[in-house]
């Protein structure tokens, strides 16, 4: 069977994904992804041009909240959850990369 | 299995002064003591807050004050709903430890009905399996069979409900979690029609597929069940405005249109035995005035591909807030998108693994067009075929699952093997209507066998109607 | 040398005041102690849900009316996917390709801005790094304060109509005074509730293809604007004339240096997934809704500043400056009902008041003289009770002390004299008093001459109290001198 992803797409699809996998683990997620792929051919192939996609199986329209305040959590509670916190704040290791 | 009393029965001995809820807890924890350890089907038990609960009720009793239409019935929740400061684990590492600060909306239903929650239940991690092979905590067994699985990803309740345990039990179904399970189990599930039941507290596998519903072992238990958890949720903008009228207690079929859908019955893969549960409920029916028919509905051939590449693709992004930053598992990295990465490869299993990747490549630059948005006009295609098929009947038959339950271990190694189990319950969770399995017959193994009731979205009264009838034919 | 068309397009995001956040019941407040407005929706938390704001819809209605938008019948909210701590979801809801509203534009000085959109989104929680220079590359590490994660967000996105920093800050200008007007937001870009991302491009000449977008953010006032978005036209200018690359990215600016800093590009391409939001449904907005929105904007700047020029026959600069002051604008209309005269409310208003606030660090609403009181002082002004300087100190002490400037007058005894006839006997007593300097005055050459009439008018004034009219004393003064 010819892998529709290529373990170079996995660590790409990896990366997106944040989710660290070793080049074995690629390999694998390469070949079991692409049998996966290789199934959903079915519906790729299927000619819908003409047809409007459903994102949701039902049709509400302007769900909407009045504009009122609810009480917020225990702010100790809530980090009392976090791995890691620091002057009443969660901690996290520095940050790489732009903000968005 | 179970000689216990059914919750409609539990309710009315309890509310009566009859028993004492305390007794009825009591019970369900001797149960569960009795076959947890060779069946796991609980992550864990709430044997204090049941008891002090089911106190709490008797003393309500004893006042004279009305302590709710479910009072001192014993229930299980999977464990992906919350409940405040009790474990909530999905049966993932990434969540191990971690305790919900609020209540999901039905299980504040539940507590305000007077049933009582007394397990938190075994599940595929994420809700992601058919097996509940892929629970972090290990599998659950089916009672019925040790050897065997009982069905994913709602297993634990499923077995939960068919050991005895409770009468009883939540579970989440997004592409047939609870109808296979039931199936597998001998027990009666239900998938709601979409927007039915509040998924506020569920914790997400795919949004637009997810709907929690009912365990039983009867048809009257799921229903009673249903309207106690069921109708509009502020907290859920997908939630039906409308207030859902009462099920009703019906049995009559006579005159009711039943289509026997083609695709999902007639087909490779389907083990004979299945095949002929579904004719013989058919003609059963027929037998008490139903027309019953073959209907063909094309589009559902399609289902399971479109499935796997829309639930993985709305997992992927449910499932990137699992970062080790604000609760759950952290594993330290030298920067944040190391810490992220080495957490949720730590965190999660193979299989939510593959998902989350097949679901992110289906949504990616350059593939959304080919995977994501062509399932989503699969889903618009079924939905169209459906509502062709619904204008000639009132209710559809088809299997609920292809086979009776395999043995632990059958299909780990083969990941589409294990989706094609699903290949029945697909299809309605895609047009997000309502379907629910009813145990008839048994398989070559001896095993449980699952007939599927579906109907339109809406159609919950209906669907038991016809539910309650194939149940009596048994 | 080449000189260079600049294109500028701007996005602007803006911090709504509503109550609450976009999706929950948390309070919408800035500068709370950390993490104190957080709940299980906007912390993210397993198994929440969002539920839409309807105030947000109502702003962003209003928002489509006073700046010329098309609403679509329908718009609904997309994921936006990408990891980054202060997003507790790592997904913003946003919305993509079916924005609430599209196809606006505004006129400023004369020129027609586009906007393409202008769409409804979640904001960010607030990161502090820690250690290192407290940048964000040389930290140790970061903390995280999820209180604004959540707060609605506008963002608005010009076309790139725009052709110099001067122009691009007219724009922002123009539409911080309309946000103000509308009350969606308080549009201060020094705490972050107005954000302005500029994207700047040059090209040799306006037939060529748009040149490399390089996207500068950071910039917290409208001054910093300009200045980053001059920065980086001269930087890409002294670029393109070395024939170097422009690259796509986004840069930093950097105020104390005035310069703009690339940033580091992050690993791979930017792939956000986008995705219709599952667990919100479309919002489409009725004709009823829409209808309250047509009737809810009030006066746009534009149309307001036009009617103050032409009713109270002021300038532009200063119908400017009193727009763009709701408070003082209100204050101002506020002593014209009063029956000031336009034209003097608005000089003491845009003078000697505003002066006062500024020194004071106050607003208008804060004044302890009431518009009825600014409205009594001009006419004191205008039927000469006062002098203009005169008036100042009654100002000043009506500024100061709660008592209207006819009391002060009165009290005082501060009426200005214009009895001729009284005035006259003052200037022949302090001429009879000064012959020395009139000897002077009549020996001097004209420059002389012009300093001891100074002296002369001088010793009016002082023997007069500042009460005398200085225009008549003058007019007497020249008589008596026969000059
Ligand atoms: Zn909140």
């Amino acid at each position: 069977m010819s892998p529709r992803i290529s373990p170079e797409q996995v660590r790409h699809v990896a990366k997106l994904a944040r989710l660290s996998i070793t080049d074995a683990e690629a390999s694998q997620l390469a070949e079991e992804l692409g049998v996966i792929l290789e199934h959903a051919e079915d519906v790729a192939a299927l000619d819908l041009s003409d047809i409007e996609p459903t994102a949701h199986p039902i049709h509400l329209t302007n769900v909407l909240r009045d504009d009122a305040p609810k009480p917020s959590l225990d702010r100790d509670e809530v980090l009392a959850a976090a791995p890691a916190t620091e002057d009443r704040r969660f901690r996290v290791p520095r940050i790489m990369g732009e903000t968005q | 299995m179970t000689g216990a009393m059914t919750a409609v029965e539990t309710a009315a001995a309890v509310r009566s002064g009859d028993r004492s809820a305390r007794s009825v807890v009591e019970e369900a924890l001797a149960a569960i003591s009795e076959r947890e350890e060779e069946l796991h089907a609980c992550n864990t038990v709430l044997a204090d807050a049941a008891i002090a609960r089911a106190d709490a009720i008797d003393a309500a009793v004893a006042h004279g004050e009305d302590p709710g239409p479910l009072a001192g019935v014993p229930i299980a929740l999977k464990d992906n709903l919350c409940v405040q400061g009790e474990l909530t684990t999905c049966s993932s590492k990434i969540l191990e430890g971690w305790r919900p600060p609020y209540t999901a909306t039905v299980v504040e239903r539940l507590l305000a009905a007077g049933a009582i929650p007394i397990a938190k239940t075994n599940l595929d991690e994420f809700a992601m399996g058919s097996s509940t092979e892929n629970s972090a905590f290990g599998p659950t067994r089916n009672p019925h069979d040790k050897a065997r699985v009982p069905g994913g990803s709602s297993g634990g309740s499923a077995a939960a409900v068919s050991a005895g345990y409770v009468p009883l039990a939540l579970g989440s179904d997004t592409g047939g979690s609870i109808r296979q399970p039931a199936a597998f189990c001998g027990v009666v599930g239900v998938k709601p029609t979409y927007g039915r039941v509040s998924r506020y507290g569920l914790i997400a596998f795919a949004s637009s597929l997810d709907q929690i519903g009912p365990f039983a072992t009867t048809v009257d238990d799921a229903a009673l069940l249903m309207e106690t958890i069921w109708g509009p949720d502020q907290m859920d903008s997908t939630s039906i405005p409308s207030r859902p009228d009462p099920i009703g207690a019906g049995s009559d079929v006579s005159g009711l249109r039943i289509g026997i859908i083609e695709e999902l019955t007639d087909v490779e893969g389907i083990a004979p035995e299945v095949r002929a549960s579904v004719e013989r409920a058919a003609s059963g029916l027929e037998g008490s005035g139903a027309h019953v028919e073959r209907v063909s509905i094309p589009s559902c051939a399609y289902g399971l591909s479109a499935y796997y590449l829309i639930a993985p693709a709305e997992a992927s992004s449910n499932l990137a807030r699992y970062d080790g930053v604000r609760y759950g598992l952290r594993v330290d990295g030298a920067d944040v998108a190391e810490m992220n990465a080495k957490t949720r490869a730590a965190g999660f299993g193979a299989e939510v693994k593959r998902r989350i990747m097949l679901g992110t490549y289906a949504l990616s630059a350059g593939y959304y067009d080919a995977y994501y948005g062509q399932a989503q006009k699969v889903r618009t295609l079924i939905i169209r075929d459906f509502a062709q098929a619904y204008e000639r009947f009132d209710v559809l038959l088809s299997p609920t699952a292809p086979t009776e339950a395999f043995k632990l271990g059958a299909k780990t190694a083969d990941p589409l093997a294990m989706y094609m189990s699903d290949v029945c319950t697909i299809p309605t969770n895609l047009a997000g209507h309502a379907a629910m399995s009813v145990p008839f017959g048994t398989g070559v193994e001896g095993l449980p066998i699952g007939v599927q009731v579906l109907a339109p979205a809406l159609g919950e009264s209906v669907m038991f109607t016809v539910a309650r009838a194939v149940e009596a034919l048994r | 040398m080449t000189t260079y068309e600049t294109v500028i397009g701007l996005e602007v995001h803006v911090e709504l005041s509503t109550r609450t956040k976009l999706f929950c019941g948390c309070a919408n407040e800035f500068g709370a102690e950390p993490n104190t407005h957080v709940c299980p929706v906007c912390l993210g938390l397993p198994g929440s849900l969002p539920v839409l704001n309807r105030t947000v819809v109502e702003f962003a209605l209003l928002l489509g009316v006073a700046l010329n938008f098309d609403v679509p019948p329908s718009s609904i909210f997309h994921r936006k996917n990408y990891f980054y701590p202060d997003m507790p979801k790592d997904f913003q809801v946003s919305q993509f390709d079916e924005p609430i509203c599209v196809d606006g534009w505004i006129d400023v000085a004369g020129e027609r801005i586009g906007i393409e959109r202008a769409h409804m989104e979640e904001d960010t929680g607030k990161t502090t790094h820690m250690g290192g220079g407290g940048r964000i590359h040389d930290a140790d590490y970061s903390l995280v304060d999820y209180n604004r994660a959540g707060i609605p967000l506008l963002e608005i996105v010009s076309r790139p109509d725009m052709g110099s920093a001067e122009q691009a800050r007219g724009y922002v200008s123009e539409l911080r005074a309309i946000l103000a007007t509308i009350g969606i937001s308080d549009v201060k870009m020094e705490e972050g509730s107005m954000r302005v991302d500029a994207n700047v491009s040059l090209r040799a000449n306006s037939t060529d293809a748009l040149g490399t977008k390089v996207e500068i953010k950071n910039m917290n006032s409208l001054r910093s604007l300009g200045r980053a978005i001059d920065s980086e036209i001269e930087r890409q200018s002294v670029m393109l004339d070395s024939e170097e690359v422009i690259i796509q990215e986004t840069r930093h600016w950097d105020e104390v240096a005035g310069v703009t800093h690339g940033m580091r590009s992050k690993e791979g391409s930017s792939d956000y997934r986008y995705f219709p939001e599952p667990d919100l449904v479309p919002v489409a907005p009725t004709d009823e809704m829409r209808k309250v929105a047509r009737e809810s904007v009030p006066e746009l700047p534009a149309s307001k500043r036009e009617r103050l020029i032409s009713d109270w026959g002021i300038g532009p600069s200063d119908a400017r400056i009193l727009v763009d002051d709701r408070a003082l604008c209100t204050y101002a209309e506020a002593a014209v009902a009063a029956g000031g005269s336009g034209k003097d409310v608005t000089n003491w208003c845009t003078g000697e008041i505003l002066g006062y606030l500024n020194e004071q660090g106050s607003t208008p609403e804060a004044l302890i003289l009431r518009p009825e009181g600014l409205a009594e002082l001009v006419a004191l002004l205008a039927d000469d009770t006062l002098s203009r300087s005169l008036a100042k100190d009654v100002l000043e002490e009506c500024l100061a002390t709660p008592v209207m400037p006819r009391e002060v007058v009165e009290r005082r005894g501060l009426a200005q004299m214009n009895d001729e006839g009284e005035l006259a006997a003052l200037v022949d007593e302090v001429l009879g008093r000064n012959e020395d300097a009139i000897a002077q005055w009549k020996a001097g050459d004209e420059k002389a001459r012009k300093k001891k009439r100074g002296f002369l008018m001088g010793e009016l004034m002082k023997t007069s109290g500042s009460k005398g009219n200085p225009k008549v004393l003058n007019q007497l003064l020249d008589e008596r001198l026969g000059d």
